[in-house]
């Protein structure tokens, strides 16, 4: 059996390259995707806990999160469409209206 | 079983009128108003006199309690009234002459502006005052005492508009405060060491007390303080300042309030708690000395004083001395008897002279007038009668009164009785000087006011030359004259044939709580044993004396009547040249003994100093304000600092989730490893 400790450095460097895609990436596609990216590193943990411990929650949560991955990618790409259409361009750091 | 007299309707009805004319009475007509006033305070008048009927059957005191006010405790105040034959005098007197003003200011206001006003003012004031006399205990007595002191400051600043009028209302209030400080803290050593304020539970607490002769103790600091609250209401040595200034008010009011009833409190209230005066021997003589001072010296101001109504209000307070003599010497009995007469005779003689002021048109200086006398015959002889009543000439009302004060004071001192007698020659002289002022002679006003086009001036009414005022006005001068003719009769003393029944009816109030002294104590001090000249009757051989007495009395009036008749009748010119021979004394008086001029630069001037220094400078500003300034600023740079955080670009949002994320489980991390 794989020790935890792999499933946890991978969903750890997974994590981390999420973090750094929402970071540096520009494109808001990209940043979209590193959110993916992210929640599927958390989504790895999740399903690594459960095997170990034969505890069936830690699946239940992974099915929440895909759901709410999934509902959220609908309303984000449809938010992604309107930017574009709107401010027709796709690099957030030229949409920063929303500021004081 | 006490039948239910229904005595809360007595203050309510003035109440209920006040409300009407308060709220609705911009759109009430004059009439209306007029109306609504009139029945308002008439009602409580036949209410009064209807407790006044079935007074013989009742079972006296009489107490109706009307609801549990406050229970804190043991200590408990209750919304009760109290009726016995002292708050039955004070009720008569106040509804009665109340209810006659009331009639005359229709009259007198009838062409002045805010006539609802003066109205509702005035119906609040009688609530007050009314609750103020049937309290059964002091807080209650209290909110009346307050109430009173409102009511005056809204009605001497009746024309608000006049600077003068406005300060005047303001100074009422201010002195009037002082005092009530004194009452509060009288009040607070009842409620520490008797645990209640109830009239009757008082008594029966203190009762049992034996006086405190010969040194100072909790009941002569109760009886100071409430001496001190008395000194404020009813404009005594050192806090009588405000009563001459209130004289802005429209002369009604000056009738009502600072003559014949709200004044008059201060004395009703040492006479209510007289168990307590009668066991402090100090609080009594202190009482009298006060009173003594008090009437010599305001008597003596008004000698020189020109504006009528001040001359009247100078006599006000000197009468008002005179009902703190006979407090302070233990004659309570007289004192009230005093306030009654006191309150038709000065009620009257404030009425007429509002009657002349309004005869002609506005003008108040006595030195304008003159001649007066057949041009308002009506004016004329009730204001005689008033004047003849005031210098004390038998057999009209003041002259019984201010004959058993002066006796009663021979009994205990020779000193009050003394200045008293100085001070009835006093008020004899400077009353008839200004009968003689204003009545006699020629007319020294402007011919314009004569011939009728007398120019603008407080009084609406100045267009027709000097005139009598109409008969809404006669009728309550001739009322006021016929009580202040024929009031003294009920007083008679033994030594004229009379019995003094009005000395037996009130005796039952201040003799049934006095307990029975052991006889060292009674021959000890002079006050203890004026007390006991009341408990026995009095001794025939006293007459005689009593009687030389009276005669002495009469002929210092009289000798006041001459002085008047020789200085301003037969010799108009000697005053000026006495005056002028008097020089620096003559101006002292005229200027009140710079009594205001004192205070301003004692107490006024200093403490404006010191509370815009310190107070509000050193305080307010750089403390309280300070702080909120500051930290209103404070708040304002640090979200200046931080707002940029939130730049509107997405990336740095996450940056700063980032590293707050870093931040936490760096933590939980460290402490973890901990």
């Amino acid at each position: 059996m794989v020790p935890i400790s792999y499933y946890l450095i991978l969903s750890g460097i997974l994590f981390a390259c999420g973090v750094t895609g929402f970071l540096i990436k520009r494109n808001i596609i990209s940043i979209f995707m590193s959110i993916e990216l992210m929640l599927n590193g958390v989504n790895l943990s999740f399903v690594a806990f459960a095997a170990q411990w034969h505890a069936l929650s830690g699946q239940v949560f992974v099915f929440f999160v895909m759901v709410v991955a999934a509902a959220e990618a609908a309303v984000g790409l449809a938010i992604i469409i309107s930017v574009y259409r709107t401010r027709e361009t796709l690099n957030v750091d030229q949409v920063d209206l929303l500021k004081l | 079983m006490t039948p239910n007299l229904h005595l809360w309707l007595i203050p309510l009805l003035p109440l209920v009128g006040a409300a009407i004319n308060g709220i609705f009475g911009k759109k009430f007509s004059r009439q209306t108003v007029a109306g609504v006033a009139l029945s308002f305070s008439g009602a409580a008048f036949l209410k009064v006199l209807a407790v006044a009927f079935s007074f013989s059957s009742l079972a006296i005191p009489h107490t109706e309690t009307l609801a549990t006010w406050i229970r804190a405790g043991s200590f408990q105040a209750d919304f009760a009234f109290y009726l016995d034959q002292l708050s039955l005098v004070m009720l008569l007197v106040v509804t009665g002459v109340g209810l006659l003003i009331h009639v005359y200011s229709v009259g007198y206001m009838w062409e002045e502006g805010g006539f609802y006003r003066f109205f509702a003012y005035l119906n609040l004031f009688m609530f007050f005052m009314l609750t103020l006399v049937l309290a059964s205990n002091y807080l209650l007595m209290f909110i009346g005492w307050e109430g009173v002191g409102l009511a005056s400051y809204l009605l001497i600043g009746f024309w608000f508009t006049k600077d003068s009028a406005a300060a005047a209302g303001k100074k009422a209030f201010i002195v009037n405060r002082i005092g009530d400080f004194g009452f509060l803290i009288a009040l607070f050593l009842l409620i520490k060491h008797f645990g209640s304020l109830n009239f009757e539970v008082v008594a029966r607490s203190v009762s049992p007390l034996s006086p405190e002769t010969g040194g100072a103790g909790l009941l002569t600091a109760i009886g100071l303080l409430l001496m001190v609250g008395a000194a404020g209401k009813s404009a005594q040595i050192p806090l009588y300042v405000w009563l001459p200034d209130a004289m802005e008010g429209p002369t009604p009011v000056s009738a009502l309030i600072h003559a014949a009833t709200m004044v008059t409190a201060g004395v009703y209230m040492v006479s209510r708690s007289h168990v307590i005066f009668e066991r402090a021997p100090t609080a009594l003589m202190v009482v009298a000395i006060v009173g003594t001072l008090t009437a010599l010296f305001a008597a003596t101001i008004g000698v020189t004083q020109t504006d009528i109504k001040k001359v009247l209000a100078y006599s006000t307070v000197s009468q008002l001395g005179y009902m703190f003599i006979a407090c302070g010497v233990g004659a309570f009995s007289a004192a009230i008897f005093h306030l009654m007469t006191h309150a038709f005779f000065k009620g009257l003689l404030f009425l007429a002279a509002g009657s002349v002021i309004h005869a002609v048109g506005g003008e108040q200086d006595m030195r304008q007038m003159g001649g007066l006398r057949t041009k308002i015959p009506w004016t004329f002889w009730t204001m005689t009668v008033g004047t003849f009543a005031i210098a004390g000439i038998p057999p009209l009302a003041g002259f019984f009164s201010k004959d058993e004060i002066l006796w009663r004071a021979y009994q205990a001192s020779r000193v009050y009785w003394a200045t008293g007698l100085f001070t009835a020659l006093l008020t004899s002289f400077y009353m008839f000087r200004l009968w003689f002022l204003t009545f006699f002679a020629e007319y020294r006003g402007t011919a314009e006011a004569a011939d009728g086009h007398s120019p603008p001036h407080g009084h609406a009414d100045g267009h027709r030359g000097i005139h009598e005022s109409p008969m809404v006005m006669v009728i309550p001068l001739v009322v006021l004259a016929v009580l202040s003719f024929t009031g003294g009769w009920i007083g008679v003393p033994g030594s004229l044939g009379g019995s003094n029944r009005f000395d037996k009816f009130l005796g039952a109030v201040f003799r049934s709580t006095t307990p029975a002294l052991d006889p060292q104590q009674q021959a000890a001090g002079e006050v203890t044993s004026a007390e006991k000249e009341t408990e026995a009757p009095e001794p025939q051989s006293g007459h005689a004396t009593e009687l030389v007495f009276s005669g002495i009395s009469v002929l210092a009036a009289l000798i006041g009547f001459g002085l008047a008749w020789l200085l301003y009748w037969r010799n108009p010119l000697w005053p000026q040249q006495i005056a002028s021979s008097l020089g620096g004394l003559y101006q002292a008086v005229v200027h009140k003994y710079y009594i205001d001029e004192l205070y301003a630069t004692l107490l006024v001037k200093p403490l404006i100093a010191g509370s815009a220094l310190i107070l509000w400078h050193g305080i307010d500003r750089d403390v309280i304000d300070a702080t909120l300034d500051n930290s209103a600023h404070g708040a304002n740079e640090v979200s200046d600092a931080v707002r940029h955080m939130q730049s509107g670009n997405l990336r740095s949002y996450a940056g700063w989730v980032a590293a707050g994320a870093a931040l936490v489980i760096a933590y939980m991390v460290w402490m973890g490893t901990r």
